[in-house]
C-alpha cells in the first residue's frame, strides 16, 4: 500500500516570490478588520455588556419565528431585544438589557425574565427555553477587563519566551503575525456579527497558541537551516526552511481543521461560534506562518550571520593559536 | 533515544496503563453501566452546561458590613462608658461618614474614656480593627482600619457560606457546590435546578430576627412625618401585612434578637389555620423572651424581619418555655421560606445575585450527546488520515492519541476536575496537538531517510530533532493556557484545565510512548527501510 502524502516529497514552491502582494493584503485585511470592529462593532455578549439572555429552542418548526418574536417582546414594555439564530435556525438567543433600576433591585430583572417566558409560552406552544443568563453590568465590567487583560498577557508573555529562545527578530515577527492572526478573527466576528460572548475569548486565546506553534515550527527550521548553510541568500533559505515544513504545516492544519468541522456541524448549536473562530484562526495562523512570520525576518535584518557567535577575545586568542586565519 | 532497558518499559507501561484506567468509573457510568462498588470510583464532575443546572453569583456589600460594625461599636462603646465608674456621659453622638464621633460631657474624663474603649479597639483578633483618635481635647473619633474592616467581611463571608450551604441543603436538592469566590463574593451550583426563582428568595434574605416593644405612647402623626419619638426608631411593616404601608415606633433598646432559635417549623394557627412559623428559643432565648413577656403583660411587641415589621401582637399572657409563633399574613410556602431562613440561622451580611444562568437538562444532554459524536467523528477520520500517510508509525500515533484522551479523563476523575462544554472543546484541540508532535516526529524521520540515513539513525534523530520544536511549541501553549486559567471564569477555565493536562499527557503518549514502540519494534524487525 502506497502511504498518502499531502505534499508531494520535494516540493519547491517560491513562496517569497508571492511576499510583496500577501503583505499588502494582510495590512488591508488587517485595517479592514480593525475599522469595522470600530465602525460595526463586536456583537457582544452578555457576558460583557451585561443583561438578560434567554435560550429558546422551537422544538416543532424548522425555523425559528425572529420578527414576530420580536415584535412580541418589544410589546412588553422592556426595550428592544436583540434576537439571532445560535447554530441552527429553530434555535434562539433573546437578549436583553437590564430594567432601569436593576442593579439595586435584582427583583426586576427575574421579574422580566418570567414576564418573557410567559409571554413566549403562550404565543408559541413548543418554545423551550434551554437557559437563562444573567449578568450584572459589574461583573460584566470585570469580565471584560479580565479576558482583554489574559489575551495581553499571553501575547506578550509568548513573545518574550521566543525572544529568549530564538532572537529578537523572532519574538517580534511572531508577535506580528498573531496579531495579525487575531485582528482577522475580531474582523471575523464584525463582519458575520456572530455573538462574542466569553466562549469566543478561549477560542481567540487558542488561535494564539496555535499561530505561535506554527509560527515556532517554522522558525525553529529557519534557525537550523541558517547555521547549516550560512551563504545562502536569505530569500531561498526561508523558502527551503518553509518547504520542508510544509507537509507537517498541511498535516497540522488538516487534522484541526477534520476535528473543528466536526464541532462545528456536529456538535452542539452553544459552541457555533466557537469553532467557527478557530476555523477560521486556524486557516489564518496557517497563511501567517508562511506569508507575515518568515518575510518578517529578513524586514528585520536576520542573516546568515545572526547564529554565528561572537567571538570573544580569548576565542581569538585559541583561533590564532590553532593556526587558523 | 532508542534505549528503553526493561526497567523503563515497565515504568512506562505502569503508568500509562494506572492513568488511563482511572478513566474507566467515568465512560462505565456515562455509558449507561454501573461500576462496580468495590472499586475506587473516581469520576469526572459534569458542568452545568452539560448536565443542566443553575448557577449564581452571590456579592455581598463591604459597606454593609462596615455599616454593621459602626452600630454595633455604637452600641459597645455606649455601654461601656455608663458601666465605667464613675459613668461617663457622652453626647452628640455620629456615625455619619463611616465615623463614630461623640462628645464627652466632662472633658477631664478623657483618660478614663479612653482607658474604657481601648479594649473594644482590638477584638478578638490580632489585627487593630478600629483608630481612635481625640480632637479638641474631649471629641472621640473612632474609625475602621482596612485591616479590620477586611477581616470583618472574610468572617462574614465565612459564616455566611455556612448558612447558604445551610438553607440550600434544606431544599433537598442533591449536591450542590458552593464556594467562595474571591474576597467578596460566593458561588452556588445546583445541578438539575430549573427554576431558580426559589432558590433566590431564599437566598435573597439575611433573614434577622427581632422582638422589640411597640411605644404606645409615640403619636401616629409624628411617626407619618417621621419625627422619631426619644429612645425610639421608627420601623415600616412588610409588604403584604395587615399594616402595609404604615409604620410604628418602636424602642430601640431592651428588645431580644431572634438568633438563639434551636427549631423553626411551618405550622397552622390553631384558630385561624392561617400559615404561621413556629420557633423555639434555647434555653438563655427562653429565659430572655420570657422576662421580655412577663414585664410586659397587656402590651404589643413587633416581630421584626429584615428591618421589616411583620406583625405586631399583643402579649396576653407570659410566654415561659421559650415556644412561640410568629404571624404575619404568610402563604404556606412564604411561611415556609422564613422557617428554612430561620432554621440555617442570619445572614450576616446581605448577598445580592450579581451573575445567574440556568441550562435545561435537555440542552444539557443535547450537548454532551452531540460534543461526543462530533468528538468521536473527528477522531476516526483523523486516525484514518494518519494511518494512511504514515502507515506503522501512524498507527502508533494513533494508539497514542487514544490513550492520550483514556489519560487526561483518568487525571481529571483523580483530581474530580468539572468537564464543561468548552472542555470539550479543548479535548478536540487537544487532540490535534498531540497529533502534530507524530507529525513533526514522522515528516522528520521521512526526511532523514530521504537524505540516506539508515532507519535505525533516521528514527533517532527524527525524534531529537522534533523533540526540540515540539517543547518549544507546548510552552507556548502551556503559557496561553496558564493565563486563561488564571484570570478565566467559568468557560475559559473549563477549557484551559483539559488544555493544561493534555499538554502533559500528549508529550508523554506521543513522544515516550511511541518512541518505545518504534524502539522495540525496530529491535525486532530491523527493517532495511522504514516505509513512512
Amino acid at each position: 500500500m502506497r502511504l498518502l502524502k499531502l505534499v508531494p516529497e520535494n516540493t519547491n514552491i517560491h513562496f517569497l516570490k508571492w511576499q510583496w502582494p500577501t503583505t499588502i493584503i494582510s495590512v488591508l485585511l488587517m485595517v479592514a478588520s480593525w475599522t469595522l470592529v470600530f465602525t460595526e462593532g463586536l456583537n457582544l455578549g452578555v457576558d460583557f455588556v451585561g443583561g438578560q439572555m434567554i435560550r429558546v429552542t422551537f422544538t416543532q418548526s424548522p425555523t425559528a419565528p425572529v420578527a414576530a418574536l420580536r415584535g412580541e417582546i418589544e410589546k412588553l414594555g422592556y426595550g428592544e431585544p436583540v434576537i439571532q439564530t445560535v447554530g441552527s435556525p429553530n434555535a434562539v438567543s433573546i437578549r436583553m438589557r437590564l430594567p432601569h433600576g436593576a442593579e439595586s433591585n435584582p427583583g426586576l430583572s427575574d421579574q422580566m425574565v418570567k414576564v418573557i417566558r410567559a409571554d413566549l409560552t403562550a404565543h408559541h406552544a413548543d418554545a423551550r427555553v434551554d437557559g437563562v443568563d444573567s449578568v450584572s453590568g459589574k461583573v460584566s465590567n470585570e469580565l471584560g477587563w479580565t479576558a482583554f487583560k489574559a489575551l495581553g498577557f499571553a501575547a506578550i508573555a509568548i513573545s518574550i519566551y521566543i525572544w529568549f529562545r530564538f532572537e529578537w527578530q523572532f519574538g517580534v515577527g511572531a508577535l506580528v503575525s498573531l496579531v495579525h492572526d487575531v485582528s482577522l478573527t475580531m474582523g471575523l466576528f464584525a463582519v458575520t456579527q456572530m455573538e462574542f460572548d466569553l466562549t469566543i475569548v478561549a477560542a481567540i486565546l487558542t488561535i494564539l497558541g496555535y499561530s505561535l506553534n506554527d509560527t515556532i515550527v517554522v522558525y525553529d527550521r529557519i534557525r537550523e537551516n541558517l547555521k547549516k548553510y550560512r551563504r545562502m541568500p536569505m530569500n531561498e533559505l526561508l523558502d527551503l526552511s518553509v518547504n520542508e515544513t510544509l507537509a507537517r504545516t498541511i498535516m497540522v492544519a488538516a487534522t484541526m481543521l477534520i476535528t473543528l468541522t466536526a464541532l462545528l456541524v456536529l456538535g452542539p448549536k452553544v459552541i457555533f461560534g466557537f469553532s467557527a473562530a478557530l476555523i477560521v484562526g486556524i486557516v489564518v495562523a496557517t497563511y501567517s506562518s508562511i506569508y507575515a512570520a518568515a518575510p518578517m525576518l529578513t524586514w528585520l535584518g536576520v542573516t546568515g550571520q545572526s547564529f554565528v557567535p561572537t567571538e570573544t577575545p580569548q576565542d581569538r586568542q585559541e583561533r590564532l593559536a590553532r593556526g587558523e586565519v | 533515544m532508542l534505549d528503553f532497558p526493561v526497567w523503563k518499559r515497565i515504568w512506562v507501561w505502569a503508568l500509562t496503563i494506572v492513568v488511563a484506567a482511572c478513566s474507566l468509573p467515568t465512560l462505565v457510568t456515562q455509558l449507561g453501566g454501573s461500576w462496580p462498588s468495590q472499586l475506587p470510583n473516581p469520576q469526572v464532575h459534569l458542568g452545568l452546561d452539560l448536565a443542566g443546572g443553575s448557577q449564581l453569583l452571590l456579592e455581598a456589600q463591604p459597606a454593609d458590613v462596615a455599616k454593621q460594625r459602626l452600630d454595633t461599636m455604637n452600641e459597645t462603646v455606649r455601654t461601656r462608658l455608663r458601666e465605667a465608674k464613675p459613668r461617663i456621659r457622652i453626647g452628640d453622638v455620629s456615625t455619619s461618614g463611616g465615623r463614630l464621633s461623640f462628645l464627652l460631657e466632662d472633658a477631664s474624663q478623657v483618660d478614663a474614656a479612653r482607658e474604657a474603649i481601648l479594649p473594644a479597639l482590638n477584638g478578638s483578633g490580632s489585627v487593630r480593627e478600629w483608630d481612635l483618635q481625640v480632637v479638641d481635647g474631649s471629641r472621640f473619633v473612632l474609625t475602621q482600619t482596612q485591616q479590620g474592616l477586611e477581616q470583618a467581611v472574610t468572617q462574614a463571608m465565612d459564616s455566611a457560606t455556612e448558612v447558604v450551604r445551610k438553607r440550600i441543603d434544606a431544599l433537598g436538592t442533591r449536591e450542590p457546590t458552593i464556594v467562595r469566590e474571591g474576597a467578596k463574593r460566593i458561588m452556588v451550583q445546583v445541578p438539575g435546578l430549573q427554576n431558580p426563582q426559589q432558590l433566590k428568595d431564599l437566598l435573597g434574605k439575611t433573614a434577622e430576627l427581632q422582638f422589640k416593644l411597640v411605644d404606645t405612647a409615640a403619636l401616629q402623626s409624628d411617626i407619618a412625618q417621621g419625627i422619631v419619638p426619644p429612645g425610639d426608631e421608627i420601623v415600616p411593616y412588610a409588604a403584604g401585612t395587615t399594616g402595609a404601608g404604615t409604620s410604628i415606633a418602636v424602642k430601640r433598646l431592651g428588645g431580644i434578637r431572634g438568633d438563639t432559635l434551636t427549631n423553626a417549623q411551618q405550622t397552622n394557627d390553631p384558630q385561624t389555620n392561617e400559615p404561621v412559623v413556629s420557633i423555639q428559643f434555647n434555653g438563655q432565648g427562653a429565659d430572655k423572651f420570657g422576662r421580655l413577656t412577663t414585664e410586659n403583660v397587656n402590651k404589643p411587641f413587633a416581630i421584626i424581619l429584615d428591618g421589616q415589621v411583620l406583625s405586631a401582637p399583643n402579649i396576653n399572657e407570659p410566654i415561659l418555655g421559650g415556644a412561640a409563633i410568629i404571624s404575619g399574613s404568610f402563604t404556606t410556602q412564604s411561611a415556609n421560606e422564613l422557617a428554612i431562613q430561620l432554621r440555617s440561622g442570619a445572614l450576616p451580611v446581605k448577598l445580592t445575585v450579581v451573575d445567574e444562568s440556568t441550562v435545561s437538562a435537555e440542552l444539557g444532554a443535547d450537548s454532551i450527546h452531540k460534543g461526543a459524536i462530533a468528538m468521536l467523528v473527528g477522531t476516526v477520520i483523523i486516525v484514518l488520515l494518519i494511518a494512511s500517510a504514515y502507515g506503522r508509525f501512524g498507527i502508533y500515533a494513533d494508539l497514542a492519541v487514544i490513550i492520550n484522551v483514556l489519560m487526561i479523563l483518568g487525571i481529571m476523575a483523580v483530581f474530580g476536575t468539572t468537564l464543561t462544554l468548552p472542555g470539550i472543546a479543548g479535548f478536540v484541540l487537544t487532540i490535534g496537538t498531540a497529533v502534530d508532535a507524530n507529525v513533526l516526529i514522522n515528516e522528520r524521520v521521512r526526511e532523514e531517510q530521504r537524505r540516506g540515513r539508515k532507519p535505525f539513525q533516521s528514527v533517532d534523530l527524527g525524534y531529537k530533532e522534533a523533540s526540540r520544536t515540539i517543547f518549544d511549541a507546548n510552552i507556548t501553549h502551556v503559557i496561553a493556557a496558564t493565563l486563561m486559567f488564571m484570570f478565566g471564569t467559568g468557560p475559559i477555565k473549563g477549557f484551559a484545565v483539559v488544555l493544561m493536562i493534555g499538554i502533559v499527557t500528549s508529550v508523554f503518549t506521543a513522544v515516550l510512548l511511541t518512541r518505545m514502540w518504534v524502539a522495540l519494534w525496530l529491535r525486532r524487525a530491523r527493517p532495511a527501510t522504514l516505509k513512512i
